[in-house]
């Protein structure tokens, strides 16, 4: 038991480290609205959601404690966003076939 | 469990499983939003220049206000816990009645920016929408379906996250017991990440 309170004590968990992860995370907030201003072209679109998935990222990792979590906690996470991701690609090639043809 | 002693005030806990649950919970919430967020795509790719102009019309500041409101409650929450963790109890329900707070803050904010375009005659079904191109009148419904139901998972962490407050306060979560919190923390927290990927799509299309 009193091992385990220390772990919650440690540096993960503390104050200070949730708020430097919410600085950034307002600082990338920051970062992608002035970047919407300068056209980039076709990168737009991606540079919006390279910078929205480091912040689910940080929030994951931090604010959702996977980083001190026991692995499986990772390895359900890292399945579920494999489907997802592999659910929208097939659907996103079967798409551009129909609109082909 | 190793330390099952031979006390009569042995209770099973498995917070392990408990988190477990939740975060089982939110990967069907996943896919409840990737499945909208296809669609969005699919039509995005469709109509690119016609999503481009209506996205003009949202309000791109109270937009970035609302994600940082969000950021901030998710901060709060985060918070909650850390000081739940070390015996903090008045200081935990309050940063949890911030994260309350805040969270109104940004269901006010979502109302006005409705109400500005109700106003405009812009919603499902009105007559001024359904005038406009097939590609913005697309782009209106899943603006109102995808915000409104992340209004709705916004509306319902409110509620958990007063009954938690309930729950602290009468001892029922306490420094050694807070599974309760950690869990509401996670569906909290995942409402943030939805956001996160809701703003720059429908508010930052350049």
């Amino acid at each position: 038991m009193e091992k385990k309170q220390e772990k919650y004590l440690d540096n993960s968990h503390s104050y200070g480290n949730y708020i430097l992860v919410w600085l950034a995370l307002m600082a990338l907030t920051a970062v992608t609205v002035a970047v919407a201003g300068i056209n980039l072209g076709g990168l737009t679109v991606a540079t919006a959601l390279i910078i929205a998935s480091v912040k689910a990222y940080l929030v994951l990792t931090i604010f959702m404690h996977l980083k001190s979590e026991s692995k499986i906690f990772r390895v359900f996470v890292a399945v579920a966003l494999i489907f997802l991701l592999v659910s929208f690609i097939l659907l996103f090639s079967d798409y551009s076939f129909i609109v082909r043809n | 469990m190793s330390t099952q002693e031979h006390t009569v005030t042995y209770i099973h806990r498995d917070d392990i499983g408990a988190r477990m649950g939740m975060w089982l919970f939110l990967f069907t919430e996943l896919l409840l939003f990737g499945g909208m967020f296809i669609l969005y795509s699919i039509y995005r790719f469709t109509y690119p220049d016609v999503f481009h102009l209506a996205a003009k019309e949202l309000n791109t500041i109270i937009g970035a206000f609302n994600t940082a409101i969000l950021l901030t409650s998710s901060l709060t929450m985060a918070l909650s816990i850390a000081a739940i963790q070390r015996n903090q109890k008045s200081l935990s329900i309050f940063l949890q009645f911030i994260t309350i707070v805040l969270a109104l803050g940004f269901m006010v904010n979502k109302y006005f920016e409705w109400g500005a375009k109700f106003s405009h005659g812009i919603y499902p079904g009105s007559d001024v929408l359904l005038s406009k191109p097939a590609g913005e009148i697309i782009f209106f419904g899943l603006y109102y379906v995808m915000t409104g139901l992340h209004g709705i998972h916004v509306i319902i962490g409110i509620v958990l996250i007063a009954i938690m407050m309930r729950f602290t306060s009468k001892g029922i979560i306490k420094s050694d017991s807070y599974v309760k919190l950690e869990t509401i923390g996670l569906y909290w927290h995942l409402v943030d990440i939805i956001w996160i990927f809701l703003f720059p799509l429908f508010y930052l299309i350049t």
